[in-house]
């Protein structure tokens, strides 16, 4: 007994483990160099600006920083006169009004990127003479750098000199020149139309995939069976592409959060847009309070970070590539 | 309870024809099949008897009524696909009573028709299952299931076996031929590439060949009298055997056609040659000898064979049982 024991481990269980170790060895060959590159690029910066949101570091003095605990977050100094003064990011105005204006953007953009792209993407779906080209030319202004979209977009939408302006007057729409970008009561929904033109493509053409994946004869059944078109719609395509809408959303919805480029070059300095990222980066190179905003830039990654576990949570998201 | 005609039916995709004119008339409660390769257009004439194609040119009446606009819901079928075409986010429950739901039927009906159906189609246990937790042959008894709940005039099959493994296509063809019997005032449209699903299930055959229909006729009828060598060639297993140049000449035919169970092996006379393989199938054994031919004759014999491989052998058709053709195929 004990030799037939012996026997089989030494025969077969060292092959098995010979195979699967010879499977280890080559996906972690495979594997290495993206998880190095993430580590150089993503994860250092990352657990960097979380040390320097707690310390008191400064562009100039960054490498004489010293830990100063949660100071940046929240502190207080109790006044001579024993009233307490409350600091830190925590509890700055400026910061809070950059959270709801951050979440604003992100809810209104996504939401309407989502139901635009889907329309898109339905029409695109559709089988029509230069489909091909059609889908090609729609991603156009996803493929413009933002930098470069959102400066085109900054001289139409010009008060003196913009064609916004210029068409909406003469179609008598307006009858003054609005300073669509400046003024405080157009300048999130200049900020909102520019990045809904250039982000539906993207969400269209997600869905788009989605779509591509639901099998044809699933829509001649229902034409047999009668169900008018808009119930198949809701019916049939929408849970059947439930799951990449889902995974487009979550990417919208990271990439609107933190959203800087656009607001930048289009509205800079209008509290009305300023979002979290704006601010945070005002903080570290404009004002030189380079650990205040690496504060702010720590809390804008809690932030994310939440959000993101909870809509995958409750969504119920599939990330894994399994159907359904 | 439909009596279907086709006249002069012709579909073209852009500028290729597909159907190229088919006259067709499919009795009420009749079981037709239409067979041929691929290809051929048997699939694409289903569907434009479902009304998922509009036809280019001719008429299509179901009952005398002309039918070429009438939304496929509004035809009074049901269709079974290669695929099943199920919903893949709704239980089976959900699968089969959907179409009713939306016309309207009351709860309790839509019920008792689902749970007949499902009786009928031993798909009880599954009903609140989803298509993926099937298997392919229970996946393809709930698109059955579905069809059977709507109560068609006509029930159109779409190549509904060929996603099965050979074990539950016979299994699934015999069910299908049970509901035909059940189902007898149904007329039902049955298409596939398979011969024996064609000779199994039919009342009658139609042939399809290049968008044209080559012969229509009971099973019996194409077997014994089939009007041309394609006929010939497609209908039966193993295929018929051909003969042209001097084997035929002595038949005053262009090419003789001998079906392998009509071949036999014989002590004189015949067509000499030797045995160059042999398939033993236990029940019959089907010798393939080459006498010369330009491809070797294939003889079935019940049980097994006496003839070893390589033996020179004599073989011969037996008397009348010879099929003649002319040049162009057509049967003399």
């Amino acid at each position: 007994m004990a030799a037939t024991q012996v026997l089989s481990k030494d025969t077969s269980v060292p092959m098995k483990n010979e195979l699967l170790a010879g499977r280890t060895r080559a996906a972690m060959i495979f594997l290495l160099p993206m998880m190095l590159a993430l580590a150089i690029v993503a994860g250092w910066p990352l657990l960097r600006s979380i040390w320097f949101s707690f310390t008191d570091a400064s562009l100039v003095h960054l490498y004489e920083a010293k830990f100063v605990g949660f100071k940046n977050y929240l502190n207080w100094i109790d006044l001579p006169s024993g009233k307490r003064v409350y600091t830190g990011v925590l509890v700055d105005k400026g910061w809070w009004n950059a959270v709801w204006n951050t979440l604003r953007f992100g809810t209104v953009s996504v939401v309407l990127e989502t139901i635009f792209g889907l329309a898109v993407a339905l029409v695109l779906n559709a089988e029509f003479k230069g489909r091909g080209i059609v889908r090609a030319a729609i991603l156009v202004p996803w493929a413009i750098p933002t930098v470069v979209s959102a400066k085109m977009w900054a001289w139409m939408l010009n008060d003196q000199l913009g064609i916004v302006n210029d068409m909406l007057q003469r179609l008598g729409i307006i009858t003054e020149k609005i300073a669509w970008a400046a003024d405080a009561n157009y300048s999130m929904a200049a900020v909102l139309m520019v990045d809904i033109w250039k982000t539906t493509p993207f969400m269209a053409l997600l869905i788009l995939a989605g779509l591509q994946m639901v099998p044809k004869d699933v829509y001649e059944a229902a034409e047999i069976d009668g169900v008018h078109p808009v119930k198949v719609f809701f019916k049939v395509t929408l849970p059947l592409i439930k799951p990449a809408l889902m995974v487009a959303v979550i990417f919208r919805l990271m990439d609107a959060m933190r959203i800087f480029d656009l607001i930048y070059v289009l509205t800079p300095n209008s509290s009305q847009t300023k979002t979290m990222s704006v601010i945070s980066r005002e903080n570290l190179f404009d004002f030189d309070k380079f650990a205040y905003g690496s504060a702010e830039s720590t809390l804008l990654f809690v932030f994310l970070l939440i959000m993101v576990t909870a809509y995958i949570k409750f969504a119920k998201v599939n990330l894994d590539g399994s159907t359904q | 309870m439909a009596n279907l005609v086709l006249k002069n039916v012709k579909k073209s995709f852009g500028s290729v024809n597909v159907i190229k004119g088919v006259d067709l008339e499919i009795k009420s409660g009749e079981f037709m099949v239409f067979v041929g390769p691929s290809g051929c257009g048997k699939s694409t004439l289903l569907r434009l008897i479902a009304g998922l194609e509009d036809i280019t040119s001719g008429t299509l009446s179901f009952d005398g009524q002309v039918v070429n606009a009438l939304a496929p819901s509004r035809r009074g079928i049901a269709m079974v696909f290669q695929s099943y075409a199920l919903y893949p986010h709704m239980t089976v429950y959900e699968n089969m009573a959907f179409g009713m739901q939306l016309s309207g039927g009351s709860k309790d009906d839509i019920k008792t028709r689902v749970e007949k159906a499902a009786a009928l189609l031993q798909i009880t246990p599954y009903l609140e299952r989803l298509p993926k937790q099937l298997s392919g042959g229970q996946r393809q008894r709930v698109a059955i299931g579905r069809a059977i709940v709507r109560d068609p005039k006509v029930f159109l099959f779409d190549e509904p076996l060929s996603n099965l493994d050979a074990a539950l296509r016979v299994a699934t063809r015999l069910e299908i031929a049970k509901l035909h019997h059940s189902m007898n005032s149904v007329t039902m449209v049955y298409v596939t590439h398979d011969q024996v699903e064609a000779m199994t299930l039919a009342d009658r055959i139609c042939v399809l060949r290049d968008g044209l229909v080559e012969q229509v006729g009971t099973p019996l009828e194409l077997y014994e009298n089939p009007t041309n060598i394609f006929v010939a060639g497609f209908i039966g297993s193993p295929k018929m055997n051909f003969l042209e140049g001097k084997f035929a000449e002595s038949y005053k035919a262009h090419t003789i056609g001998v079906r392998s169970e009509h071949m036999e092996f014989v002590k004189k006379g015949g067509w000499q040659g030797s045995v160059i393989h042999a398939e033993k199938m236990g029940s019959d054994t089907y010798s393939f000898v080459d006498v010369g031919s330009a491809e070797p004759i294939i003889i079935r014999e019940t049980g097994t064979s006496r003839h070893d491989v390589n033996a020179k052998v004599s073989v011969a058709p037996m008397d009348g049982k010879v099929h003649r053709f002319a040049a162009d195929g057509k049967a003399i």
